[in-house]
């Protein structure tokens, strides 16, 4: 079964049509990118999928399960997570605590016992801090863990940011331009992140990205996307070749 | 579920489990025990006369007021200005429990002394009323956000301050007299270290962290699955709660309430400590209140210079400390502690060297 299945999805601003009858699968543990040139509706589709916004028309199947009418937290809950364009930490908190917020669903224990401290809450407190150390230390983050997040250089911003959203346990992971203001070393480094991530996690990726290389370099399906209509699909070696694409990036 | 989990057997688990449980907590209780020794005896033999144990009283109020208030300005982030509202709520429902079971129960259960019954029902009773209060007026005032939150939380203090004042009940403008004076150090003393405790315990818990998440960044915050309704509203209503209980301390102690005091003026006084503080201290939050609350007495003679005092700090701190006093750190005893023996041990070993030098 797809893992994010979107039939029809359309969304109108006023009389602007920012997404036209926009359709994806992503299957099991694919890595799909999202492409087009700026204005062309990519965010606006990304704020649909995780609930930000209410779509005007047709419906999201996040693992099987209908989105509509879910808040974006409760989406989180079915299964997707997603990153930010600007960098979205909690900067004055431990780099611990920020992968400890978003473990928070993971646990169960009630506001009597996060007070009382009884084993429950010591027994899941353990398991939260074990699974943010091993997450950390998945992205070479363990050194830093005490570390405020806004300390952190930017590269390592992005990664925390990554490691954030997978400590909510998704099966669908959205990173909305991971490479946005990295040079072409740390892009580099982050396609092998984004490759273990998904090859360790078994997650989905839907990503969105400018970095014709890193875009290419490890999607193994692309959409593209102008004017909130989607003008083509297929491997990288097809867009490449496709004339439309083209059209959109360089004009006539 | 599933592949987190994975990643690490039960030893594992074990260890960290043990690693959580081994807290400064009881190093943190003995030095607070040791407070109230100290401060008890003096009271008890006189050293303290009734004039600084009154004050004693009030500092213990401030810093139950304070660190109430810092729940939904530190922690949460969001700016409130009618904490003093919740504190009348809690004060005059307390009053009038008092006042209604001071005549019933007269005598001494078994070793609880009476004054200790009354104040617990009737302290029960201001968190509630408070709690209530703040759930009424939190629901739909935590849509607004930054200054129209403030104005809105003002607007509910004055109006708080206004029905009371039109209050038969109340007693009205003229204040509300006859309240059994049964707050002893003790009991101010302990209500203040349970609810600190309390506080503390809850920022430290998986709900405490939603709430700071919440401060730093709500779009990321509902990103990672916090319901940000419940978590503002939850914030909210403890604020409420223990800020009712602040008054019902406050009730017990003077035996006489009037409306004035809780005014536009008082809420600004609980905002200035907790800003002077370090929004988002707990420790910072008693130390303003122990300074901010002890300082006007000292300066008696220039009462009609409070407020002056108190936007010139103001101003001070957001010049030289914009942070507050501790930022968002807190002061734990244990490493003091641990300090202070260091630096002996140290000074301990430099005579042993002198020694053998000679």
């Amino acid at each position: 079964m797809a893992i994010l299945e979107v039939n029809d999805l359309t969304i109108k601003f006023g009389g602007l049509t920012a997404v036209d009858n926009f359709n994806i699968k992503v299957e099991d543990n694919e890595l799909v990118g999202l492409i087009g040139p700026n204005g062309a509706g990519k965010t606006t589709v990304f704020n649909l999928l995780t609930g930000v916004y209410e779509p005007t028309d047709g419906t999201i199947f996040i693992d099987g399960k209908n989105t509509k009418g879910k808040k974006p937290s409760q989406i989180v809950m079915l299964g997707s997570s997603r990153t930010f364009q600007n960098i979205r930490l909690f900067k004055e908190m431990s780099v611990l605590d920020n992968i400890k917020v978003a473990y928070h669903n993971e646990m169960t224990y009630n506001l009597l016992s996060s007070i009382i401290k009884n084993k429950k809450f010591k027994e899941e407190e353990a398991r939260a801090n074990m699974v943010a150390i091993e997450l950390l230390s998945v992205f070479g983050l363990e050194g830093y863990k005490e570390e405020l997040a806004k300390n952190l250089p930017y590269g390592k911003q992005r990664k925390l940011e990554i490691a954030r959203a997978l400590a909510t346990n998704p099966k669908l992971l959205l990173l909305d331009e991971p490479a946005a203001g990295m040079n072409p070393q740390e892009t580099e480094e982050l396609m092998d992140t984004i490759k273990l991530v998904k090859d360790r996690f078994k997650v989905s990726v839907l990503l969105i990205e400018h970095d014709m290389k890193l875009v290419m370099g490890i999607c193994e399906r692309i959409v593209v996307i102008d004017y909130g209509k989607i003008i083509a699909k297929g491997s990288p070696q097809e867009i490449r070749k496709n004339k439309d694409v083209i059209k959109a990036y360089l004009g006539e | 579920m599933g592949i987190l989990e994975r990643m690490m057997s039960k030893s594992e688990q074990k260890k960290v489990y043990k690693k959580l449980s081994k807290s400064s907590i009881i190093v943190n209780l003995s030095v607070i025990f040791v407070i109230f020794i100290v401060l008890n005896t003096l009271i008890n033999t006189g050293v303290l006369n009734r004039y600084y144990s009154t004050i004693l009283v009030l500092i213990l109020v401030a810093i139950i007021m304070s660190t109430s208030l810092n729940i939904g300005t530190g922690f949460l982030g969001q700016l409130i200005l009618g904490h003093a509202g919740f504190m009348a709520i809690g004060a005059y429902t307390a009053a009038l429990i008092g006042i209604a079971l001071n005549d019933v129960i007269v005598n001494d259960f078994l070793f609880i002394s009476r004054n200790l019954i009354i104040f617990v029902i009737a302290g029960s009773g201001a968190m509630f009323t408070a709690s209530i209060a703040g759930l009424l007026v939190g629901t739909p005032a935590l849509r607004l956000r930054g200054d129209y939150l403030g104005i809105m939380t003002l607007g509910f203090g004055e109006i708080v301050r206004v029905i009371i004042t039109n209050l038969e009940i109340t007693n009205g403008a003229q204040g509300l007299m006859g309240i059994p004076r049964l707050m002893t150090f003790p009991i101010a003393f302990w209500t203040t270290v349970i609810v600190v405790l309390i506080i503390y315990l809850f920022m430290s818990s998986r709900h405490g962290r939603a709430i700071l998440s919440i401060r730093e960044d709500e779009i990321a915050s509902e990103s990672v699955g916090i319901n940000i309704t419940k978590y503002k509203i939850m914030g909210f209503v403890l604020a409420s709660l223990f800020g009712g209980l602040g008054g019902a301390v406050f009730a017990f102690q003077g035996g006489f309430l009037a409306p004035v005091s809780f005014g536009f003026i008082k809420s600004v006084e609980i905002f200035v400590i907790v800003v002077l503080g370090g929004m988002g201290s707990i420790s910072g939050a008693i130390i303003a209140a122990i300074i901010l609350t002890f300082l006007p007495e000292l300066l008696r003679e220039f009462d009609q210079y409070r407020l002056l005092l108190y936007s010139g700090l103001l101003v001070v701190t957001m010049l030289f400390r914009p942070q507050g006093l501790m930022g968002t750190k807190e002061l734990d005893p244990k490493k003091q502690i641990r300090k202070v023996y260091r630096f002996i041990k140290k000074i301990i070993k430099k005579d042993i060297n002198k020694g053998s030098d000679l």
